[in-house]
C-alpha cells in the first residue's frame, strides 16, 4: 500500500474521526459560508466570528471524505483566535503547499499508455511556486502535505480553506452571508 | 465480426461462451472469462503494482484487441472524410460508415436503420438532440415532461432546460424503498404529459424499470417515450419495438466501443417533422442567402465530420457482443452480482450496506455500496492503491442521491470480462480500507 500513509497519516485520521470545532455559531453575529465541491458532492458549511481584526471563533459543519474533513478540522484549530491578517496569510501558505507540484504530477506509477514514462516529478522535487512553503511553519497542516501526490484529492483538501477566504472576504466588505 | 466488411479475418473471434447449460442466474451459461479478459490488452496492465481490476465498466468500459484493430485498421488503411467523395478510399469510408449504421440498428431491432440511427457524440448529446430538435418543436409553454428520480443528468439537464427557457412542466416518478421506480401514481401523473423520459437501468441502482409497461401506460395516455439505455443497452440484449420506446439514447464507450460516438434512435416519422439539431455541412440539401433546407435522414441530424473511424469501432465492438451473445453476457453479470452480493454480505454483514434492488431480478451488474461509514472517496482511494477501479461520487444523479439521503456513494459494476477473483480482489480491498478507517 505504498502512498496510502502519506495521505491517510495518524493526525488526519485523528481528526477525521474526532473533529474539532465541528457545529454551528449562530449567524449573525457569526459569518455563515457553504462550500460544495461540485466533483463529488462535498459540501462544508464555515461559521466565522471576527471581532476587532481577530477570528475569535470557528466551527465548521457539512459531510466530506476524510481529506476535506480532517482538513477542516485542522484549519479549525489552526485559526481560532488568531487575527484575520494571520489567517489570510495561513490560507495563502496552506493553497501554495497544496498546488506547488499540481500540474507537474503524473498519475501514481508515473506511466502513461502511449508515452515515455514520465520523469517522475514527484513531490519532494523543487517547486517553481513563488511561494516557497516552510512545512514547519505549518505545524500539524504539514500532515496534508501528502495530499499532492493524489491530485484528485487537493480539492477536497482546500475546500473549507476557501470557503473561510470567503467568509472573511464577506466580513471584510459587508456583504452576503449574515 | 460486422466491421469492417471485406476484411474478414484481420481479427480473431471473440471467445465464444460454453452452450453446455443454459439456465437461470444461479447456472448461466459459462463465459470463458479467461479467454475474454485476453482479447482486452489492458486488463495485462498493473496498477501500483497491483493486477488492474477493472469495475468501473458503467462509467466506461474497456475495449477489445478487435474493436482496437477495426479502427487502427480503419486509419490506416481507408481513411477519407464520408459524403460526396468520388475516389475510392472516400466510397470506402462511406461504406463502413453505413454499414456500421446498419450494424447499430439491426442491434437494437430498428425497423429502419437506414434512416432511424443517428450518431451522435454521446449518450448525452442524443438526449440533448431530442430535448432541442423535437422538444423545441413540440413542447411549449404549460406541456409537461414526466421524468423519474433515478435519471442521470444526462436525461435531466437538457429537460430542465426545456423547463426554464420554454415553461416546460416537469413532473417526476419517485422511487421506493425496494429502490425500484414508485408506479403506483403513474396513470395520474402520465395524464396530460407529452413525453415521458426514463432509463432503461440506473446507473446508480441498477435497477431495470419495467420499460415496457411504462411505455405503454404513457401511450395510452399520448405521450411519446424516451429511453436512456446508456446502460442497458451494452448489457441487455434491447430491441426497440419490445420496449415500446419512441427515442433511445445510448453511448459506444459503455458497450467495447470508442469514446466520442453515440447514437439517437427515433421512429423515422418523428424524426422526419423535426427540425434539425446542429447546423453546418453535410446537414443540407440547399443553402441559399435565405435560408437552407435539411438533408434527409439521416444525416440531417449529423453536421460536420461524422465520428467515422468511431462508428467502424462501433461496429467492430458490437460484433464481438453478438459473438458472445448479449444473453450470456447478461447471464454472466447476473450471477457475478449475485456472487458478489453474497460474498460481500458474508464477509461485512450489516457493515456494507447496497443501495439496489437485492438478488438479480430486474437489475444489472452495478453494485453502489456505502461501507461502516467511510466516505466513498476514501473507500475508492484505498481499493486504488490494490489496483481495483471503482467510481465514488454523485454518478451525475444528484436528485437521486437526496432520495437516498447521501452524498455519494462507491459504485462497483460489472461487465463480460469480470470473474469471481475480481469480486474477491474488491472484498479484500474494502476490508483493508476496514481497518485503516477502523473505529477509534
Amino acid at each position: 500500500m505504498t502512498g496510502l500513509e502519506d495521505l491517510y497519516r495518524e493526525i488526519i485520521l485523528d481528526h477525521y474521526r474526532s473533529p474539532r470545532n465541528r457545529g454551528e455559531l449562530p449567524a449573525p453575529p457569526a459569518r455563515r459560508v457553504e462550500g460544495f465541491n461540485p466533483l463529488c458532492g462535498d459540501e462544508v458549511v464555515v461559521y466565522v466570528q471576527v471581532e476587532d481584526g481577530n477570528v475569535t471563533d470557528l466551527r465548521f459543519s457539512g459531510q466530506g471524505c476524510s481529506i476535506s474533513q480532517s482538513s477542516a478540522s485542522l484549519m479549525s484549530a489552526a485559526v481560532k483566535g488568531k487575527p484575520v491578517d494571520q489567517v489570510r496569510d495561513l490560507i495563502r501558505t496552506f493553497k501554495a503547499m497544496m498546488s506547488v507540484h499540481e500540474a507537474s504530477l503524473g498519475d501514481g506509477d508515473g506511466r502513461h499508455p502511449g508515452g515515455p514514462a514520465s520523469n517522475g516529478a514527484g513531490p519532494d522535487g523543487s517547486g517553481d511556486d513563488a511561494l516557497v512553503v516552510d512545512p514547519d511553519a505549518l505545524g500539524e497542516l504539514a500532515a496534508l502535505q501528502g495530499v499532492v501526490k493524489f491530485p484528485v484529492r487537493i480539492k477536497c483538501a482546500t475546500l473549507s480553506w476557501n470557503t473561510l477566504a470567503q467568509g472573511l472576504d464577506e466580513a471584510e466588505t459587508g456583504s452576503p452571508g449574515s | 465480426m460486422t466491421a469492417p466488411p471485406g476484411r474478414a479475418g484481420t481479427a480473431p473471434a471473440p471467445a465464444r461462451p460454453t452452450t453446455a447449460s443454459r439456465g437461470g442466474a444461479e447456472h448461466p451459461r459459462h463465459l470463458d472469462v479467461d479467454a475474454i479478459k485476453k482479447d482486452f490488452p489492458i486488463l495485462a496492465r498493473t496498477v501500483h503494482g497491483r493486477r488492474l481490476v477493472y469495475l468501473d465498466s458503467a462509467a466506461s468500459s474497456q475495449r477489445p484487441q478487435q474493436v482496437l484493430d477495426a479502427m487502427d485498421d480503419y486509419y490506416r488503411t481507408t481513411h477519407a472524410n464520408v459524403h460526396r467523395g468520388v475516389y475510392a478510399l472516400a466510397e470506402e469510408a462511406d461504406r463502413l460508415y453505413e454499414t456500421a449504421r446498419l450494424t447499430v440498428g439491426r442491434f437494437i431491432g430498428a425497423p429502419d436503420p437506414e434512416h432511424e440511427v443517428i450518431f451522435t457524440k454521446n449518450a448525452t448529446e442524443a438526449v440533448n438532440l431530442a430535448a432541442a430538435a423535437w422538444g423545441r418543436a413540440n413542447l411549449h409553454r404549460g406541456d409537461a415532461v414526466l421524468l423519474t428520480d433515478m435519471e442521470h443528468h444526462s436525461n435531466l439537464v437538457p429537460w430542465l432546460m426545456l423547463a426554464e427557457e420554454h415553461g416546460v412542466e416537469l413532473r417526476w416518478l419517485g422511487v421506493d424503498d425496494d429502490y425500484r421506480l414508485d408506479l403506483s401514481d403513474i396513470e395520474r401523473l402520465v395524464d396530460g404529459v407529452k413525453l415521458v423520459a426514463c432509463t432503461s437501468m440506473s446507473n446508480v441502482l441498477g435497477t431495470v424499470p419495467p420499460f415496457s409497461h411504462i411505455a405503454e401506460v404513457a401511450h395510452r395516455a399520448g405521450a411519446l417515450v424516451l429511453a436512456d439505455g446508456a446502460q442497458s443497452v451494452p448489457h441487455v440484449r434491447t430491441d426497440v419495438g419490445e420496449l415500446g420506446a419512441d427515442f433511445l439514447a445510448f453511448s459506444a464507450h459503455k458497450m467495447l466501443g470508442p469514446t466520442g460516438i453515440g447514437v439517437l434512435w427515433a421512429r423515422r416519422e418523428l424524426l422526419e417533422e423535426m427540425p434539425a439539431f446542429l447546423g453546418g455541412g453535410g446537414m443540407i440539401r440547399d443553402v441559399r442567402h435565405d435560408g437552407f433546407s435539411p438533408n434527409l435522414l439521416p444525416w440531417k441530424f449529423e453536421a460536420g465530420t461524422p465520428p467515422i473511424a468511431e462508428a467502424v469501432g462501433l461496429g467492430a465492438a458490437i460484433g464481438y457482443l453478438e459473438g458472445i451473445g448479449l444473453d450470456a453476457v447478461h447471464d454472466h453479470e447476473m450471477a457475478l452480482t449475485a456472487y458478489a452480493q453474497r460474498t460481500l454480505h458474508e464477509r461485512f454483514g450489516d457493515d456494507l450496506r447496497i443501495f439496489g434492488p437485492p438478488g438479480t431480478d430486474q437489475r444489472g451488474g452495478v453494485l453502489s455500496l456505502a461501507f461502516r461509514d467511510v466516505h466513498p472517496h476514501d473507500l475508492a482511494q484505498v481499493l486504488d492503491q490494490a489496483g481495483v477501479c471503482i467510481r465514488a461520487g454523485h454518478h451525475c444523479a444528484k436528485p437521486l442521491m437526496r432520495r437516498l439521503g447521501v452524498n455519494a456513494t462507491a459504485r462497483a459494476s460489472v461487465y463480460l470480462y469480470n470473474d469471481e477473483s475480481d469480486v474477491d480482489a474488491l472484498a479484500d480491498a474494502l476490508a483493508e480500507a476496514g481497518s485503516l478507517f477502523g473505529s477509534p
